[in-house]
């Protein structure tokens, strides 16, 4: 029961372990959204954990690289190539799906792979930091790094106006429209006039743009180098909260903040209470085995937007 | 000794909100052949598929032959003898016509299935019941009528007590509509007891010893075909007196609006199916395609829409080539289409029906501008199309499959009439829907047709044809075979060219 | 027999492949016997887990659920096989339970999706979740496995020449047992009573309950004994192939499998063809490492199976039939 004191604890009551927390929570609420604008378009990117490494590494490389630019320029520069990284490997997904019928689920778990992969190559050689223990890559440029708002990092609140906007596109723009006709029927959303293949192929884009976001802002804000393993769990997480949310933009919020503090909590736990860290990993899987399991989803059934995406293997 | 085969006492149903199946009570005897008739909606599947097992009744009694029946277990239903033929054919398209017919008492050795032993009693079947059939064809590569026979055969594999028919006729021509019914009275002369579902009244004249009338879910009455008429048997269905001819002016057709030139289509098993075809349409007509469905019909009008890509032949809108143009282009050219799977193609389930009025305009003025839509635009356009078209909702904000079907269909035709378009073609506009909203619908597109506007009309519903048509188009094996005045032509003449007699 | 023979295609790529395929093997065995046993007895031993990893897929998959869950049953199965086998210094023992955690996930599975009509994709997802979250919590390091297997060398096969030493030689029980299940499950879906039912309940469920069949308790067997194999795979893996637990060691696996099933065509045949490719494939990698190939970074080798997974696909899928209800949970009382 200890472990449990320390977690409300850790993650919330101290200020460092709310600013831990908060920080957390925005990676979470972005990488969410990665995958809740994905669902909106009917296709699961489960591949969002490639996406932020990339998006991470391309930043961290901007980051080191670029000289003698003022912040102002330099950050926003370095986020973007995170993005446009991020959406590179979504989009080939989303492009195999359009043009093959391969299915989002395998190739985007595929492409987790092999960009982790290629990420660890490169940290190991062409991006390293000689004369370290460990591998990683140099430190980020200060005007690199994501300013802090009387203390809190941006991250959360940059993360919060992402989730506004992404909710005001699904409702009030034309591409908000075509995303949700073609996630729920696609046939028809071909009869309305909208391509459905570019449709898919700009959700993985999108989706693989806020995530490799995502892994930008979050080595921007913590640690300004980049250690693969640092980004262990943010693309799964993601799905979880995703998940919680039911797809659901605004509602990501209180689930991300929600595991953001449990993570937060998450080496304490070992000190202070003696139980494994992982058990976050297995109390995070069972909450959300609870919460998508059917009791909930029988009560909610006749009005919420069930989340589907089985639209089957081929095309 | 008691002739009554099956009673069904007190059964109710409710779906969600609608009762479908209100307190009915019903009797049929050995060798009976009972009609029962009722407009879409009204629960004369509901009451079946009960029988049968498929569904669970909320409360009642189905007794068979004594004996009361466990609810919801088909596999019970079929050990007391009931068999039944599906509306919606309950096939597995990938697998043969002996696998179809044998699923579920498979003759077998051990565990391993004798197909040998399959196709002999499928054989023994098709001979018994002069219903010819190949066991190997695979069912999807069949064409829809012969598709009918596995359904029918499946039926009465076992030896029943009872057969319940659901809509058989659908997908039949006149003559096999004939051939059907007589099989029916062979079966009811043997003591097969026989449910026989339909909403057209002239077979129910035709082949019923007793008629019972369901309406709103409620049974309503009885009759025998000797004391009625069509008129009266519509009257019970619904309730009021139905006009059976429209009151329409004569047409006043203009220029050619549409003309499609020796058009090759294949569907999607890779067959020709719209098969060199030639039709022109003009401006101010409703022209009825008439057909059984499976002839290619769906095919062209998915080529028309520019749903499905065209092999050879082109036609052409207004004059200008429209042959390979993506939906949203031929939509732009002035086309609006009323899709004949409307679940399908025609509306987004989870939408509002704000959103399914606008469906596929959502990207012009007023509904958007540029990237922005406009959603106090949609939903004032909206609140005057539901109003217009009578759509029974409480609001355009809830989702549209909250509405009955008829009310569905009133949201595609209202979209798609009002779009200042220069060509309707509604596919089937009127299957699944309650007679005051067919008459509805009906009036809509004469009007649309006295503004000017051109109608393609593809309905496998021969009466739909010959009451609003200006024109008719019989088409068989991909091609139009036969251009008919509605005035000049009988129903028999009609029936033979659908069924591909050449004059 | 002879029919099969006389409307044989013997311009299809598939038969043109094999024979291109075998031709290079006889090739290479002519050049260096041992080298080519060992790569082909490699690409066996890789690609019977993918294989059996398939069949999991295409039992669920024929009979109409989707299961993306077969990573983590694996890795559940082979996590309690490992512990319980190192614990009891029994490994049939081990086996056992890894095929009974198999059939508990997936029925988890089958009641998430058959009975609640959860989302097949979401829920299978989830249990991967599930049983990440588990073994990661639970694991403990320095297990060993007391014994290992006895292998066998088939009595005349493993004589023959080309063949006999790659493939019938050097096999441990569950390979052993893998070859005669896969061509069961093939003669199962086809030839039996029980295949008909189950492809009636994966093409149209409809059909299949108007003919009196129960597609709930169809569609959950099936997925069980999917999961049986799921188990039988990661007990396999921990306990014969590789001989330890490691929190990671399915490594895709399952998610390849399915790749391969639908690569197969959803034909347990089919599957078993591609995954045996796959394998070799894998193992020529290996070799070709060896040979000194050495500027190849490391990492790139070892995402070669993920990157042959998404070729693979792109080459099979979108021309492709699923079983037709795959993916849709069945809800008997439509209006």
């Amino acid at each position: 029961m200890t472990a449990y004191h320390v977690l409300i604890v850790k993650g919330f009551q101290s200020t460092a372990g709310l600013q831990s927390t908060l920080s957390k929570a925005g990676i979470l609420i972005m990488s969410g959204l990665a995958i809740t604008i994905g669902l909106r378009a009917g296709l699961f990117n489960i591949g969002a954990q490639g996406q932020v490494l990339s998006g991470a590494l391309a930043f961290t490389y901007v980051g080191y690289r670029l000289h003698g630019l003022p912040i102002w320029v330099h950050l926003p520069v370095a986020l973007v190539v995170g993005a446009a990284f991020g959406a590179f490997v979504g989009g080939f997904a989303g492009f195999l799906k359009a043009t093959r019928g391969v299915h989002e689920v395998i190739s985007t778990i595929m492409l987790n792979s092999i960009m982790a992969g290629i990420v660890d190559y490169l940290t190991q050689n062409q991006f390293r930091l000689q004369g370290q223990p460990n591998t990683r890559t140099p430190e980020i440029l200060h005007s690199a790094r994501l300013p802090h708002i009387f203390g809190y990092p941006s991250g959360f609140l940059i993360a919060v106006f992402l989730a506004f906007f992404v909710s005001w596109v699904l409702k009030k723009t034309t591409t908000g429209f075509e995303f949700e006709s073609v996630g729920r029927n696609r046939n028809a959303a071909w009869y309305a006039g909208i391509s459905v293949k570019k449709t898919i192929i700009l959700g993985m884009l999108v989706s693989g743009a806020i995530a490799g976001f995502t892994g930008a802002i979050f080595s921007s804000e913590t640690t300004g180098y980049f250690v693969p393993a640092f980004y262990s769990g943010i693309g799964f997480d993601g799905i979880t909260v995703a998940l919680l949310g039911r797809a659901n933009p605004k509602a990501l919020i209180p689930g991300a903040i929600f595991i953001g503090g449990m993570r937060s909590a998450q080496s304490a736990i070992q000190f202070e209470a003696g139980v494994a860290p992982d058990i976050i990993n297995l109390l995070l899987a069972l909450v959300l085995f609870f919460a998508t399991a059917p009791f909930l989803a029988k009560l909610l059934k006749s009005n919420a937007k069930s989340i589907t995406t089985t639209s089957g293997w081929g095309s | 000794m008691d002739t009554t085969l099956l009673r069904i006492e007190n059964l109710s149903k409710t779906f969600a909100t609608v009762k479908a199946n209100d307190n009915i009570s019903l009797e049929v005897n050995k060798g009976e052949v009972v009609a029962l008739l009722g407009e879409n909606g009204a629960g004369k599947s509901t009451l079946v598929k009960s029988v049968f097992g498929l569904v669970k009744p909320d409360s009642g009694t189905i007794t068979i032959k004594g004996e009361v029946i466990e609810a919801g277990d088909t596999a019970a239903a079929i050990r007391h003898g009931i068999g039944m033929v599906h509306q919606h054919f309950q096939l597995v398209p990938v697998m043969s016509v002996a696998e179809n017919i044998i699923l579920g008492d498979e003759p077998h050795k051990g565990a391993f299935i004798s197909y040998a032993e399959a196709r002999e009693s499928v054989k023994e079947l098709s001979d018994k019941f002069g219903l010819d059939i190949d066991p190997d064809a695979i069912v999807e590569d069949l064409p829809v009528g012969l598709q009918q026979r596995v359904e029918i055969l499946k039926a009465l594999r076992k030896n029943v007590d009872l057969l319940i028919l659901d809509e058989p006729t659908a997908v039949l021509t006149p003559q096999e509509i004939e051939e059907l019914l007589q099989v029916i009275r062979n079966l009811s002369s043997q003591g097969v007891g026989i449910i026989f579902i339909t909403h057209k009244l002239r077979e129910v004249l035709a082949v019923a010893d007793r008629i019972v009338v369901l309406r709103n879910g409620k049974s309503v009455g009885t009759a025998t075909p000797k004391e009625s008429t069509e008129s009266s048997l519509a009257q019970l269905m619904i309730g009021r007196e139905v006009i059976f001819r429209l009151d329409k002016k004569e047409a006043k057709p203009g220029a050619v609006v549409l003309e499609i030139e020796d058009l090759y289509v294949k569907d999607d098993r890779k067959l020709m199916s719209v098969n060199g075809l030639s039709l022109s349409l003009h401006a101010g007509e409703i022209l009825g395609v008439a057909g059984v469905e499976g002839n290619g019909q769906r095919e062209l009008v998915e080529a028309l829409t520019g749903m499905r890509p065209t092999v050879k032949g082109s036609f052409s809108i207004l004059g200008e080539v429209a042959t390979g143009k993506n939906p949203r282009a031929i939509h732009t050219m002035g086309v609006s289409h009323v899709p004949e799977d409307r679940e399908k193609d025609g509306l987004i389930a989870t939408l509002s029906i704000d959103e399914n009025l606008v469906l596929n305009q959502y990207k012009n003025p007023p509904f958007a501008k540029g990237w922005i839509r406009n959603i106090a635009a949609v939903n004032s356009y909206a609140e005057k199309m539901i109003e217009k078209f009578d759509v029974r909702t409480p609001s355009g904000k809830y989702p549209i499959n909250s509405l009955s079907g008829g009310n569905k269909q009133k949201v595609v035709i209202a979209r798609e009439m009002s779009q200042d378009s220069k060509i309707i073609i509604a596919s089937q506009p009127t299957r699944g829907i309650d007679i005051g909203s067919i008459e509805f619908i009906h009036n809509q597109l004469l009007a649309s047709r006295d503004s000017g506007v051109a109608v393609l009309l593809v309905s496998a519903e021969l009466d739909e044809i010959l009451s609003i048509s200006d024109r008719i188009a019989v088409m068989y094996g991909g091609k139009i075979v036969a251009i008919l005045d509605p005035h000049d032509v009988d129903r028999t003449q009609i029936g033979r060219l659908m069924a591909g007699a050449t004059q | 027999m002879l029919n099969t023979i006389k409307s044989f295609n013997f311009k299809s790529w598939k038969f043109l492949l094999s024979v291109a395929t075998f031709a290079l093997w006889i090739y290479c065995y002519a050049a260096n016997m041992d080298i080519t046993n060992s790569v082909v007895a490699s690409g066996m031993r890789f690609g019977m887990p993918l294989a059996l990893a398939s069949m999991v897929g295409i039992m669920c998959e024929r009979s109409g659920v989707i299961n993306i869950g077969i990573e983590g049953t694996m890795l559940l199965s082979g996590f309690t096989g490992f512990y319980v086998a190192s614990y009891s210094k029994n490994i049939v023992i081990g086996l056992v339970i890894a095929i009974l955690t198999g059939v508990l996930t997936s029925f988890v599975h089958a009641m998430m999706t058959i009975k609640w009509g959860m989302d097949q994709i979401i829920a299978g997802t989830i249990i991967n979740i599930l049983a990440s979250g588990l073994t990661s919590f639970l694991y403990r390091e320095g297990s060993t496995v007391p014994n290992t297997w006895p292998i066998f060398d088939i009595p005349i096969l493993s004589k023959i020449p080309l063949l006999g030493a790659s493939l019938f030689s050097q096999l441990g029980p569950i390979q052993l047992f893998g070859m005669f299940l896969i061509p069961g499950i093939w003669v199962m879906m086809n030839k039996t009573r029980w295949g008909l039912r189950t492809r009636s309940v994966g093409e149209n469920p409809g059909a299949a309950d108007t003919a009196g069949i129960n597609v709930i308790r169809m569609r959950m067997t099936n997925v069980m004994i999917g999961g049986a194999i799921g188990g039988l795979v990661g007990g396999f893996i921990c306990l014969e192939l590789v001989g330890s637990f490691s929190k990671d060691f399915t490594a895709g696996t399952g998610f390849t499998a399915l790749a391969l099933m639908i690569f197969g065509r959803w034909n347990p045949l089919g599957a078993f063809a591609a995954a045996i490719l796959f394998g070799l494939a894998q193992a020529l990698a290996t070799q070709l490492q060896i040979f000194g190939v050495n500027n190849v970074p490391n990492q790139f080798i070892t995402i070669l199976p993920y990157v042959f997974t998404i070729l693979v696909l792109a080459f099979s899928a979108g021309k492709v039939r699923p079983p037709a209800a795959a993916g849709k949970p069945y809800e008997k009382e439509q209006s």
